[in-house]
């Protein structure tokens, strides 16, 4: 770092950077899924003669197929920041599930009566507390009775799975609530096109605020500011991404059987060229990106947040500075395991059902998120946009693999290797930076 | 100017409860008794060398005072009024601020997250306020150590100097009335080591104690109005550097003999 300022000419790109003050890891994180998108879309235009992967369609389905995966991954970056590992969430999500279908199949449509409006809000209030329960015991036994994380939560993934099983006898439990599936996306549950335009618009209006009150709050104190230039830039920048977006989402349209039903539900005549109804963002990526939202808050503007990193950093000096270390273990797990409770709400919605099998193996895809986004396994480094862009690069490669027909014994050894390959890189590139 | 401070200080000691007195402290870890019945004092603007060999005790009874450690035993008052202190966050509401020798900085934040780790200046809506922070933390910085620059630099990008400049402004941040220095000059070059102990003479001006823990004789002995040595967990005694030379505190720390100049503690040889 330090040569660079001194003695050679800086390169424009070098310059750049610096100006903007854009993270390198981000940009190479950004730049390997284009490759990504691209390798797999003119894989298919070449080779099967269709390339599906840059479809309004494929990447709508991408987004759905993400969040859940996504969601868990913020939690699991600050579990990982403070040197700890929660191998349970698969299980996890998947008891949470089986609790949640119980709760509004078996029970509150006894009291509520079949199709109440309150069931969903009840169920998903009961998955995410008794995740964030679950969780903070599992973090009492880490913290408190100082059994490793790694023993706590390999008890707790074959634990839980195990308890999902008893629950209901390994039958799966379905039709889950009419409004709680909506919550899983599909045409349905989604915001539509102009419902899309108003976030996006929305989400515009958050960038340049949060980049107009970040400036104001430097020059207060006379510190360095961007140049003026690079402030725009990465304004234009980060709306373009939010509206282009909107453009994509609110470009795959209703399949043809589903307006045909809506239309004669709601007496709608068609006309000859049929309707045009967009999908907009469906809820999974809305619940996805509210929760990056207040995870990146959380870990970078709170109290909170700095001790996760002071003690990932240093654990007995946030000791020593007076953090209680054992409460902050303990509260990181609940955190988590609630995450997993809105991931199990998610995944379990968009089955509409709740399956023994839900959530195998999430775990590792999790974990594999959150390690290819940058988090250390040493501790103290990590980034919550980091953990959802890799798991958006996880997914993206699972379901591009399975897009151009690869069989799953490839897909699966492609993608423990490109994980090898993320932390091997990434090493490289700490090892240079530092 | 040694004597000026040094006759200076015997007044405030004639005069003043002490800062800090610790009474027959004790602790033990698996058995083995770290410290055992050790007591010692710290007058306002008093520099205390605590000196033994490495395991003699000394920062295991110096991370009780800090909140580090819990004793088994013994009690400690503040300003004369028994304190309880269990834990660090405790010790620093009765003012004791610790450099400790590893530093215990978190290595991956910046200076500013460091100074105020535990201690956060918060904006009106709760959230870190880190641009007042920052400014702090300049404004600190500048006066401790004005080549300090790199504030947006992890610290463990920083040198050593610079990384105990970071720890230092921390511990004197706060208005610390007790200071603990653990081995501060350990890992310092000697214009670094100049500069400890211009800061260390100045603090002692505003009226701060100040317990300069050391293996080494030679970093205390001009800095310190007192020194108190330990051997085997016990105190072998304690003495006004005036009354005692370097060889007779020599002698404290490796054969627990104490001379004639020195108050004799429950660890000295017996004669």
């Amino acid at each position: 770092m330090s040569e660079q300022k001194n003695d050679y000419k800086e390169s424009v790109f070098v310059r750049f950077l610096r100006a903007t003050e854009i993270d390198t890891r981000l940009l190479g994180m950004i730049g390997a899924l284009i490759l990504i998108w691209l390798g797999f879309h003119f894989y298919g235009h070449f080779v099967n003669g269709y390339g599906a992967f840059l479809t309004p369609r494929n990447l709508w389905n991408l987004s759905v197929q993400t969040s859940s995966i996504a969601v868990m991954a913020t939690g699991m970056v600050l579990v990982i920041v403070t040197r700890h590992i929660d191998l349970s969430v698969g299980s996890l999500l998947g008891f949470t599930a089986m609790i949640m279908g119980v709760v509004q199949v078996w029970v509150l449509p006894q009291f509520l009566g079949l199709g109440h409006p309150a069931i969903w809000i009840i169920t998903v209030c009961v998955g995410v507390a008794f995740g964030a329960l679950i969780g903070a015991f599992q973090g009492f036994l880490i913290a408190y009775l100082s059994i490793p994380a790694f023993i706590v939560t390999l008890g707790g993934l074959l634990i839980w799975r195990g308890a999902s099983y008893l629950v209901a006898r390994g039958e799966t439990i379905s039709p889950v609530d009419q409004t709680f599936s909506l919550i899983g996306g599909g045409p349905y549950g989604t915001i539509g096109a102009t419902g899309s335009w108003i976030l996006g618009i929305v989400l515009c209006v958050a960038i340049l605020f949060m980049l107009v009150s970040g400036r104001r709050q430097r020059l207060r104190f006379g510190f360095p500011t961007r140049p003026m230039w690079a402030e725009l830039l990465i304004g234009g920048v980060g709306m373009a991404f939010v509206l282009g977006a909107v453009m994509v989402m609110n470009a795959y349209p209703w399949p043809k059987g589903i307006i045909k039903r809506y239309a004669a539900e709601n007496n709608i005549e068609i006309p000859d060229g049929g309707i045009f109804i967009s999908h907009g963002f469906a809820f999974p990526i809305l619940i996805a990106i509210a929760v990056g939202i207040a995870m990146t808050f959380l870990a970078t503007r709170t109290r909170f947040g700095r001790y996760v990193f002071a003690i990932g950093g240093n654990p007995e000096a946030a000791e020593l500075a007076g953090i209680n270390t054992k409460k902050m273990t303990m509260l990181i797990f609940a955190l988590m395991g609630a995450l997993t409770g809105i991931a199990a709400v998610i995944a379990s919605a968009r089955l509409k059902s709740a399956t023994l099998a839900l959530g195998q193996f999430d775990e590792l895809y999790v974990i594999a998120a959150a390690v290819i986004g940058g988090t250390s396994f040493a501790g103290g480094i990590g980034t919550i946009y980091g953990a959802i862009l890799g798991a958006l690069v996880m997914q993206s490669l699972q379901s591009g693999m399975v897009l151009i027909g690869f069989d799953s014994a490839i897909q699966q050894m492609v993608v423990g290797g490109v994980l090898v390959l993320a932390v091997f890189l990434d090493n490289l590139y700490r090892r240079n930076s530092a | 100017m040694d004597n000026a401070v040094a006759s200076n200080n015997t007044n405030a000691e004639s005069a003043a409860t002490p800062l800090v007195a610790m009474k027959d402290i004790s602790i033990s870890f698996g058995g083995i008794h770290a410290v055992d019945k050790a007591s010692c004092e710290l007058y306002p603007g008093e520099v205390v060398g605590l000196l033994g060999h490495n395991g003699a005790g000394k920062s295991t009874l110096i991370k009780i005072l800090s909140g580090a450690y819990t004793r088994d035993s013994g009690s400690i008052y503040v300003d004369g009024e028994e304190a309880t202190i269990t834990n660090p966050r405790q010790a620093k509401e009765y003012g004791i601020e610790t450099i400790y020798q590893t530093l215990a900085l978190a290595d991956n934040v910046d200076a500013a997250a460091n100074l105020y780790l535990g201690r956060e200046i918060l904006t009106r809506w709760g959230t870190l306020d880190d641009a007042a922070m920052e400014a702090e933390t300049r404004k600190v910085m500048n006066r401790l150590n004005p080549n300090f620059t790199r504030f947006k630099d992890p610290v463990k990008q920083l040198s050593g100097g610079q990384r105990q400049s970071v720890a230092i402004a921390r511990a004197i941040h706060f208005n610390a009335r007790i200071l603990i220095m653990d081995e501060p000059t350990a890992a310092l070059g000697p214009a670094e080591t100049e500069q400890v102990g211009q800061l260390i003479h100045q603090l002692k001006g505003d009226g701060i104690g100040i317990f300069l823990i050391s293996h080494d004789i030679h970093d205390v002995f001009d800095l310190a109005d007192r020194v108190v040595v330990m051997k085997n967990g016990a105190v072998v005694g304690s003495a006004k550097t005036q009354d005692v030379t370097k060889d007779e505190v020599l002698g404290m720390i490796i054969l627990g003999k104490c001379p004639p100049g020195a108050i004799r503690g429950p660890g000295a040889l017996a004669e």
